[in-house]
């Protein structure tokens, strides 16, 4: 093996800066002349602007404007676009409404954008934002999917009756009622998956920039895909062509979905700077980060299982509505639809399934991708469902699991909701799950916990997701507005060292090191070598982002097809030098050498070479060595996986303790698995995190209730276990890599195994059902219902 | 749009200052703060309601400490205030008159990491690297006082430092790291 290359355990060429204080995030960046802006935000749900007065806000000293959606208007400013189109069961479009970055006559949500003050300090934006009067006329509001959809609901939209934005189905009716007609046994539940904050550690922050001299935009923002938000606000929301705007996204302190999304307050700043003619920063204060970053999840569903007398599941038939929100994020239509509904075949042969979702309005924050984006919904719900089905056909929950999965001949495997998975091994992953988490000997744990007074329950999920988004042609076709490649260009430096200039974007992910593995591996540089280079459209020259677990998958693959090229070239450069045949060349270690001799170069002789090209076959090979390459996948990736949690319940208080999880993960090859362990250990504490503390809460007037970190409940370190983890690898059938994706899994897998080992831990008292989060109120509740 | 009850409801805040009084209150003279950072003597002026963390961040421009939230939970602006760690978003910059403080750029000294710096770098405890720095701060208060923590030590410590990333797995197996490497004297 390379050192440094595929499969090492490297550490982060990143950590240095992390470490010693020297990152740069948005916020650490300030820009001469520099002046600050502070949003003014609807503080009702529904309401009619009858007036917004900003008189005495410019009156205040130091302070530089004040503009409001009616000066955006007047500007010509367009609305913040949406990236996904989903069609109704009658074929018509989803319901489509405006989405100013300021609103002018209507605010739909509690923190809805109103104005904008710009000022000399942040703390005077801040005061004299209180001075900028605005009348609100309060409309009724719907704060909730009940809400929303009750008999004669106010509307979110005049344009969205029932406050419905689509209708929509996937799978086959028909043949779905007909195995149900057919079953010999049914399950059937309700499930609600609770609304989420993503809660990335950084808050959100933009810097806007205009250089009249150039006539040129530059927007510091922090984002997982600054192309796609230069081509979202460039094209659609401010007119301005792609050579015209710049956008860097430098270290960004985690996203986990929620800095996909195009952003009022990026095209605000950027539009503003222009006018002002100074650069504008804005930072979002943590509370504010609550009624303004995209939120998640927030399903309600019911769900049946029909099987015959062996517990072989013949039909699922699924009914979902989903919280999208006030307006329509930019991919939030996409996240309840095909990225849901297309995973509930799961790891299963379920022959027939049929799913209906209506994605719908509400007075609340707009709801879009959160690590996992409808996958972990999809998991949720077929896994909890699974194990009550075991109960009805009186099997194991592992078991029936077995009897089901579809087997590892059987691939590629067609499900009935339009997904085809390449590959897979899922009782593999069980039987590694069984006994990292020694399984077998649960019983003796159980039994003391039991004589501590406590409750112990395990509970076993076996998800699967749908990665590396994706084939454009098939997401294009599925109503996605974006292209989803990956490109990559490898630059090789006349000394030999190497720059990668990389789409993908990492906030966290650590691809400054994975990525530079990939090149050790291919070009046998030496691994200090080597610098990727991410996260600004000035220096990469294009790029889809990081999101859907797709670096490694889409982008890794970019950059190795971009390597591949330079292996190409430098062999021929090689063959004259050597003079040689290119076909007798082998490039191995670093070292180009003819095929049974000793004669040899060195790859970074070859690059002196391309950049010097005195002795260089000019007639036929151009000089410089760099390659760029672009890569659509073929499928989308299929990374699957078992989850075992342990839990302990103090039936006196009810407060669930998660004492093991184990983690059984087939991400397909792994570049470095210190990275992958610990994106798992990441993934898995959200996904306890979902399942035991988390959950964004309105009241019925469309207050956020839980708006701060002190009423939202993010896992702290005393409530979280150490994980056991180990992966288990069947590789990718249609990328060279053989990877499939690592960052989602964690969240997808492990709130149904954590639910579904508190009911068990609660099987004696024959509690069937718990909601998430199952926080102690909750799990003493059922105690004490199912007591009397 | 469906009917509504017009509910006229204006949001400027009562009793909020004008113009003229916002610029003559008191609390936007500036006033001198004199104190040590990362072992230099340094002085500016500031509003009195500016916050130590934005004394730091702003005047000082040492935006290694972050800031995480606006309720002081998440702990990303932990620094050593006289040898204690502190939340810098509890602290007026005001009351740091005369303090000495340390952030997380005063840790390592001539460019050599800290063991504890090193330690999070070793067990991969750090992602995205914005909690980082109040992490590492607060370890090194940890491990001041009690030399040799144990994982639940470690994870009681550490419950008013967030961490979103990480899972905080390997956060307790570096900061473990870090205190066995200061005990060894490395």
């Amino acid at each position: 093996m390379i050192k440094n290359g595929m499969g090492a355990a490297v550490r982060r060429k990143e950590d240095y800066r992390f470490i010693t204080g020297n990152g740069q995030y948005v916020d650490d960046i300030n820009r001469p002349n520099q002046v600050y802006a502070y949003i003014v935000r609807s503080p009702v749900a529904h309401a009619r602007l009858a007036s917004v007065d900003t008189a005495a806000a410019r009156a205040v000293p130091g302070v530089v404007a004040v503009l409001t959606g009616a000066d955006m208007a007047t500007d010509g400013i367009g609305g913040l676009p949406c990236g996904w189109g989903i069609h109704n069961k009658d074929g018509s479009p989803m319901a489509e409404p405006g989405h100013p970055p300021l609103a002018a006559e209507v605010v739909r949500y509690v923190g809805d954008q109103v104005a904008v003050v710009i000022a000399e300090s942040k703390a005077i934006a801040r005061d004299a934002s209180e001075l900028v009067e605005v009348d609100y006329d309060e409309l009724p509001a719907v704060a909730g999917l009940v809400a929303a959809s009750a008999d004669g609901a106010a509307l979110v939209w005049d344009e969205a009756p029932g406050n419905i934005c689509y209708d929509w189905e996937i799978g086959d009716q028909a043949a779905t009622e007909a195995a149900f007609a057919s079953a010999k046994q049914i399950a059937s539940i309700d499930v609600v998956n609770n609304r989420l904050i993503a809660n990335a550690m950084e808050p959100r922050s933009a810097i806007g920039e205009y250089d009249s001299g150039k006539d040129e935009h530059t927007l510091y923002t922090t984002s997982q895909n600054p192309h796609v938000i230069r081509l979202l606000m460039g094209a659609f929301v401010m007119g301005i062509p792609e050579h015209k705007l710049r956008v860097i996204a430098p270290d960004v302190g985690g996203g986990f979905g929620s800095k996909i999304f195009h952003y009022a307050e990026e095209a605000i700043v950027t539009w503003a700077a222009k006018k002002i003619k100074r650069p504008i920063k804005w930072t979002a204060e943590r509370s504010e980060s609550f009624i303004s970053d995209a939120h998640g999840r927030d399903h309600v569903t019911h769900a049946e299982m029909a099987m015959d007398e062996n517990g072989i599941f013949v039909g699922l038939r699924v009914s979902t509505r989903a919280n999208l929100g006030a307006y329509l994020s930019t991919f939030g239509p996409s996240v309840p639809t095909y990225l849901y509904a297309t995973l509930l075949a799961g790891t299963y042969k379920t022959p027939a399934i049929y799913a209906e979702v209506k994605g719908m309005f509400t007075n609340t924050v707009p709801v879009d991708a959160y690590r996992g984006a409808g996958r972990p919904e999809a998991s949720y719900l077929l896994e909890r469902l699974v194990d009550r089905a075991a109960k009805v056909a009186g099997l194991d929950p592992i078991e029936i699991r077995r009897r089901n999965f579809i087997q590892p001949d059987e691939f590629p495997y067609q499900t009935p909701v339009a997904l085809e998975y390449d590959t897979g091994d899922y009782g593999a992953a069980v039987d590694k799950a069984l006994e990292l988490g020694d399984y077998d000997s649960f019983d003796k744990r159980k039994a003391e916990s039991a004589g501590r007074g406590k409750l112990r329950g395990i509970g076993i999920s076996t998800y699967i997701e749908a990665c590396g988004l994706a084939p454009s042609n098939i997401a294009g076709a599925l109503g996605a507005r974006a292209g989803l490649y990956e490109a990559g260009t490898v630059r090789v430096n006349p000394t030999g060292s190497v720059t990668v200039l990389t789409g993908s974007h990492s906030h966290g992910q650590g691809h400054e090191t994975t990525f530079a593995q990939l090149v050790t591996e291919a070009l046998g540089v030496d691994f200090d070598l080597v610098e990727i280079v991410h996260g600004d459209t000035g220096k990469v020259p294009f790029g889809m982002g990081t999101y859907g677990s797709r670096s490694a998958a889409v982008g890794g693959v970019a950059l190795v097809n971009a390597l591949e090229k330079i292996r190409t070239k430098a062999k021929k450069i090689a063959a004259h030098l050597l003079e040689a045949s290119e076909e007798d060349i082998e490039f191995k270690e670093g070292q180009l050498t003819v095929a049974g001799t000793d004669k040899a170069v060195a790859f970074s002789d070859v690059a002196m070479a391309a950049y010097v090209p005195h002795n260089y076959p000019l007639e036929t090979l151009e000089p410089g060595l760099e390659e760029t390459a672009f890569y659509d996948p073929k499928n989308f990736t299929f990374p699957a996986g078992c989850h075992i949690c342990e839990v302990e319940i103090d039936p006196d208080t009810g407060v669930v303790d998660v004492v093991s999880f184990t983690a059984a993960d087939d991400f397909g090859r792994v570049i470095n698995p210190m990275i992958v362990e610990g994106q798992v250990h990441g993934g898995v504490a959200q996904g306890i995190g979902q399942a035991l503390y988390e959950q964004c809460i309105y009241d019925e007037s469309g207050q956020l209730m839980s708006g701060s970190l002190m009423d939202y409940c993010l896992p702290k370190a005393d409530n979280i276990p150490d994980f056991s983890v180990t992966t288990s690898v069947t590789p990718c059938t249609h990328n060279v890599l053989g990877v499939k994706g690592c960052g989602e899994a964690g969240a997808i897998g492990a709130p149904p195994a954590v639910i579904n080992a508190v009911l068990n831990a609660l099987a004696k008292y024959e509690v069937d059902d718990i909601q998430m989060p199952a926080t102690p109120e909750r799990v003493w509740r059922a105690i004490q219902s199912a007591a009397k | 749009m469906a009917a509504a009850k017009a509910v006229h409801k204006k949001t400027t805040r009562p009793g909020a200052a004008g113009p003229e009084e916002l610029q003559q209150q008191d609390g936007l003279m500036p006033t001198k703060v004199s104190l040590t950072l990362n072992g230099e003597a340094v002085s500016t002026e500031v509003d009195s309601r500016t916050l130590l963390v934005e004394l730091i961040r702003e005047n000082f421009i040492k935006t290694g400490t972050h800031v995480g939230c606006d309720t002081s939970q998440c702990g990303a602006c932990v620094v050593h205030v006289d040898g204690r760690s502190v939340k810098s978003c509890t602290m007026l910059a005001l009351q740091a008159e005369g303090a000495d403080i340390r952030t997380i750029e005063g840790v390592a000294t001539d460019g050599e990491l800290h063991p504890m710096q090193e330690a999070f770098r070793e067990h991969h405890g750090l992602q995205c690297g914005y909690c980082t720095p109040g992490m590492i701060m607060s370890a090194l208060d940890l491990v001041k006082n009690n030399p040799d923590p144990d994982d639940r030590e470690i994870r009681e410590w550490l419950e008013g430092n967030l961490c979103r990333c990480t899972g905080y797995q390997n956060i307790v197996r570096a900061v473990k790291a870090g205190a066995e490497a200061m005990r060894s004297g490395e």
